[in-house]
């Protein structure tokens, strides 16, 4: 017990190398996946194609490869092409690395979320905007965001509870994560269990916090719509 | 790009696939054996209800790899595990992989029978009672049937986790798919070929694993009238996801 009370300011670090990976990884998620969602629905073959390939390699290989290939083959190609300028050696930043990946993957889970809850708006709502001569632009923004937020955001929690978990892969490329800290906390004190038994606690903590906060949001995105 | 050092070592791989598949399988049965009690119970609020319900939680609120360095790392703290004859497993990385891997699968299974079970038609209980079936003939002969065949999509769902998951073997020495490439990267010093190699194999045997379950749900699911195959075309669609690890 003194060990984990004189390591929490280590984890507390860790706490938030894990809150801060997770929440950039997912902006960049949202982003993909609203980019994929656009390329999914559009009527050209090539955006279809370049999307449909996105989600079909993502889903089809294990978090931690893709960290891997992405880590080691981004150096690679970072040096390469660093090379070629005249640059001396470069450092991938671990940080950055396990953003760019768990974003990558997530933003292919997010499509498939955002093209469903796009497609779940009926038809006539656009059409019944249009009618009435509201710009594209407007459309998109003022009729359909508003209504494809509500239908997506269970499915975005969802990819948020998953997606957290997710980061602790991370640590398997060294960075001081939530996990990796506490791994090295447990081995320096011998005490593996106790800080990995923390480390589940602190876990249980942050899906608790979430599904409240998901929970609020639901409620708040369905206002109005009655039950 | 040198592929040439990939299929050089292609019994390797061979050996990688065959440990993966062979842990994902044992963990999907040992956690289907958890997943059968664990999901009536919950579905049915007994005594053991808030117990099952707090492993269901702890496991599937966790990441995988905490809950196996807790068990592979951690148990190694403790005097008595070390002398005790459970000392024996829990010494194996291969061991403590299958004991994580089932208990969290078990958790996962259990959520989505228990989410099949509570959907159960009405109707379809009371008809098996009028008939003059006893409590324990419904359970198993037309609750548990019936629930077993609507959780197929999701199941299929954990299935491909579960294979995905069981990558985090390769962290604690088991020479998995992943493990291997990874070797296969170390020896020789390169960036790509070993991963891309096992990201390709991860692929092509989620795919198998997709279309084996299409073929198992419109065997199973012909009658509910389903559309099976718009219904999920790949894992992890927007109702697979809750599966997920």
């Amino acid at each position: 017990m003194d060990n984990l009370i004189n390591f929490a300011p280590l984890l507390g670090r860790g706490v938030l190398v894990t809150i801060s990976v997770a929440v950039l990884a997912l902006f960049l998620a949202t982003f993909l996946g609203a980019l994929g969602a656009a390329a999914k629905l559009s009527p050209n073959l090539a955006p279809r194609a370049v999307a449909q390939g996105y989600t079909t390699i993502v889903r089809g290989v294990p978090d931690l490869v893709l960290i891997l290939l992405i880590y080691f083959g981004g150096q690679r190609l970072l040096n390469g092409a660093g090379g070629l300028f005249g640059a001396s050696h470069m450092d991938i930043s671990k940080f950055w690395a396990g953003v760019i990946s768990i974003g990558f993957i997530y933003g292919a889970y997010l499509t498939e979320t955002f093209r469903g809850a796009y497609m779940a708006v009926p038809r006539g709502q656009a059409e019944a905007a249009r009618a009435l001569g509201v710009k594209p632009l407007v459309i998109l923004w003022k009729v359909l965001l508003p209504q494809i937020m509500r239908v997506a955001l269970p499915g975005y929690g969802n990819v948020w509870m998953v997606l957290i978990k997710s980061t602790a892969v991370i640590s398997v490329i060294g960075l001081g994560d939530l996990v990796g800290l506490a791994d090295k906390a447990g081995k320096a004190t011998r005490q593996p269990f106790v800080f990995m038994a923390a480390v589940i606690l602190i876990y249980l903590a942050i899906t608790w916090v979430s599904s409240q906060m998901l929970r609020r949001a639901d409620t708040w995105a369905n206002r109005g719509q009655g039950a | 790009m040198n592929f040439d050092l990939v299929f050089k070592h292609w019994d390797l791989f061979l050996g990688g696939i065959w440990v993966s598949l062979h842990l994902t399988a044992l963990a999907l049965f040992f956690g289907f054996l958890i997943a059968l009690p664990a999901s009536l119970s919950l579905s049915r609020k007994s005594r053991f209800s808030p117990l099952v319900g707090a492993y269901v939680y702890v496991f599937r609120g966790t990441p995988l790899l905490v809950q196996t360095y807790l068990i592979y790392y951690g148990l190694a703290q403790f005097d008595f595990v070390k002398e005790s004859w459970a000392w024996i497993f829990l010494r194996e990385a291969w061991w403590c992989a299958v004991i994580t891997f089932s208990l969290n699968s078990g958790a996962y299974t259990a959520e989505i029978l228990r989410g099949a079970i509570t959907t159960t038609p009405k109707g379809e209980l009371e008809g098996a009672k009028s008939v003059g079936l006893s409590d324990r003939q419904v359970t198993w002969l037309v609750l548990l049937p019936s629930a077993m065949r609507r959780a197929l999509p999701q199941y299929g769902n954990e299935v491909v986790f579960m294979l995905h998951g069981s990558v985090v073997a390769s962290i604690i020495t088991i020479q998995d798919i992943l493990g291997v490439g990874r070797l296969v990267n170390s020896k020789y010093y390169i960036a790509y070929e070993g991963i891309l190699a096992a990201a390709a194999l991860y692929m092509i045997i989620t795919y198998l694993l997709v279309r084996l379950f299409r073929l198992i749900e419109e065997r199973y699911l012909k009658h509910l009238n389903m559309d099976v195959g718009k219904a999920r075309t790949l894992p992890g669609t927007i109702e697979g996801i809750p599966a997920m690890r």
